[in-house]
């Protein structure tokens, strides 16, 4: 509002919002991914396991005993050899994010359509944001018709409505998940700016994914023993050296998302991590309020928020410090 | 100000130790169309982004259409078209829907959004494929396509980089004719390239560049004139006494120079001396056998001043 009144700029100041052609950006975006092969695949692919999972789990779900949380429990119960969706989730997500985000920077570039669009007048900002929005709102869209999926093939199985408590649970647990989403495109975003080649950047995001998946526990035990204490003698020392060992864990994306996943959709779960029996003397065993649950999991979700936000930022200052020349 | 379109003054880029631009001074007129010319890597591609403010200038001071690239670049580029060297579009995305695209990025508003884009289809005569994917496309074609998605924003000024390269001679032709339909029209545009023959016939003034400094700059005559020495160079072939024909071929009036090789004779002129030249050689005994004029190349020009800068160097 008060630039527009300022009849004359400062030299330092740029013209104009950055935010102009945002709209026409993400339009295209979107439009891209969901009309797009691409997408097509990932979201036959996590529809299948969707319905597989549920259908697996409905047959364990008896209606009538123990009916508490039966929606939750269509998320997390499991059958040999089908493990439980959020398991699929968990390993999907990440591999969906970074298929949709790849090659955002580098595919403009490659296909040599990035100098024209620059050539337009919007700033780089806009084609950054607008990739990245689009991207995300993709994803929401796609995690949210499955949230539907679960719950109407619940509905016509299971014959109960599902309750208030159940259904913020679920959509809590959407949030987390749309952000978990967040991050690895975030990250195959900041690879697309770095790496010119679209198969190098696909190909670093699914080692970083790799990586957190099957070596992150095992650098966590190398290295808790390191940096906490020499010798457990005492049960402080227990607890620190523990509590080393989850901040490590906490590192990975991966872990932040199993511990969302099972404060929102095991209400009875209300610690994570190392608990004293202790601390445990005189609690009820009775399921968490919803926003007791919310307070357990805000720091992760927050994590998981802030954590895409500073990959975002990093491409971010990447890309508007390119070289746009071929 | 009132007609210069575009104005540089020192304008310099550097990449490290390496000087892409190297203080250049430039000025274009509404309504001309100026030629960039040079080798590849003389330092015109670093030039347009700067003029576009794609990239920012080390030193120097630009201005286009009024407007200073590197803070107003939306003012610049919403009046200025840029088309790339080897544009690229969405393979799969119609003609159609990649020009919408840019018609959107340019905040048209959505009423006229399908009437800009169609006119500015029919005016690369594209209309035939509006709706077909640009993979199907040509060279010829894309390199169409990327003249109208110029044309969707209405341009003041439209700068080109190597507008004919790769096309074969024929299709190079005919978007030449594109370009200079376009200049009938009073566009101002602006081109880089380096086929220097191509661009000779449409460019109003030209620029020749090298390694980063614009050398010589002027309407082709005035380079021929400044470098080739005279802007007419006329070849004839005549058998008679040499020292004569000398003689009565240097007090023609306009005359510059006169090299005798043989029996081949080259004379330098200010003007086209040919008839006059006949007249004298027969007057003076000797038989004509042949007589030209060659055409005043920008390929001659350019070769020519760098053999003359060599030399000096040597020297």
């Amino acid at each position: 509002m008060k630039k527009s009144t300022k009849p004359l700029r400062t030299r330092d100041e740029r013209e104009g919002s950055p935010w102009t052609g945002l709209g026409a950006v993400l339009t295209k975006e979107m439009a891209d991914h969901l009309t797009g092969a691409r997408m097509l695949i990932l979201e036959a692919l996590v529809v299948l396991t969707a319905v597989g999972t549920i259908y697996t789990a409905l047959r364990n779900i008896q209606p009538g005993a123990n009916n508490e949380f039966l929606y939750l429990r269509l998320f997390t119960t499991a059958e040999e050899p089908l493990p439980a969706f959020v398991f699929f989730l968990a390993i999907l997500v990440p591999l969906i994010a970074i298929a949709l985000s790849f090659d955002s920077i580098n595919g403009e570039f490659n296909r040599r359509t990035l100098s024209r669009l620059l050539a337009q007048p919007v700033y780089r900002d806009a084609l950054l944001m607008g990739k990245f929005l689009g991207g995300l709102l993709t994803l929401t869209m796609v995690f949210s018709a499955i949230w539907l999926l679960i719950f109407g093939i619940g509905i016509l199985r299971l014959g109960a409505p599902p309750t208030s408590e159940e259904t913020g649970r679920a959509l809590w647990f959407l949030l987390g998940t749309i952000f978990y989403g967040g991050i690895w495109m975030a990250l195959a975003m900041l690879f697309s700016t770095v790496f010119r080649s679209s198969a190098t950047a696909a190909l670093a995001s699914i080692a970083v994914w790799a990586f957190f998946i099957f070596f992150w526990n095992i650098v966590v035990e190398l290295v808790a023993p390191l940096i906490g204490p020499d010798q457990i003698t005492s049960l402080e020392q227990l607890v620190v050296a523990s509590q080393t060992q989850m901040i490590l864990t906490r590192i990975s994306p991966l872990t932040l998302y199993a511990d969302i996943t099972t404060i929102m959709l095991q209400p009875t779960e209300r610690f994570l991590g190392f608990v004293l029996p202790v601390q445990l003397d005189r609690a009820i065993e009775a399921p968490l309020p919803l926003a007791q649950s919310v307070l357990v999991i805000w720091p992760q979700l927050t994590g998981l928020i802030a954590a895409t936000i500073l990959l975002f930022a990093l491409s971010y200052v990447l890309f508007q410090r390119q070289e746009i020349r071929a | 100000m009132s007609d210069l379109v575009l104005e540089a003054k020192g304008l310099t880029k550097r990449y490290g130790d390496f000087v892409a631009v190297d203080h250049l001074d430039l000025n274009i007129r509404k309504g001309e169309v100026f030629g960039l010319l040079g080798p590849n890597g003389a330092g015109k591609t670093t030039t347009i982004l700067m003029l576009l403010g794609l990239t920012e200038p080390t030193s120097g001071e630009v201005s286009v259409l009024g407007f200073d690239p590197a803070r107003q670049p939306l003012s610049v580029k919403a009046r200025v078209g840029y088309m790339p060297d080897q544009v690229g579009f969405y393979d799969e995305l119609t003609a159609r829907e990649n020009l919408v695209y840019i018609a959107r990025l340019n905040g048209i508003p959505g009423n006229q959004i399908k009437h800009r884009v169609e006119e500015a289809i029919e005016r690369v005569r594209l209309t035939n494929v509006i709706d077909k994917l640009t993979s199907t496309f040509s060279r010829g074609m894309r390199q169409r396509l990327g003249l109208a998605d110029v044309l969707v924003k209405n341009p003041q000024l439209i700068i080109m980089d190597e507008p004919t390269q790769g096309l074969d001679p024929e299709l190079a032709h005919e978007f030449l004719d594109l370009i200079h339909s376009l200049k009938a029209e009073g566009k101002t545009i602006m081109l880089s390239s380096h086929l220097l023959h191509q661009v000779q016939e449409i460019c109003d003034r030209v620029g020749l560049f090298s390694q980063g400094r614009m050398v010589l700059h002027g309407t082709v005559s005035e380079l021929a004139r400044k470098v080739l020495g005279g802007a007419y160079r006329i070849q004839l072939q005549a058998d008679g006494p040499a020292t004569k024909l000398r003689k009565v071929l240097e007090e023609l009036q306009g005359v510059n120079a006169v090299k005798i090789n043989n029996a081949t004779i080259q004379i330098e002129a200010q003007k086209d001396v040919r008839a006059d030249a006949a007249e004298a050689v027969i007057q003076a005994g000797g038989r004509l056998q042949s007589l030209s004029v060659e055409s005043q190349s920008l390929d001659d020009i350019y070769t020519r001043y760098f053999e003359e800068v060599r030399n000096e160097k040597v020297n």
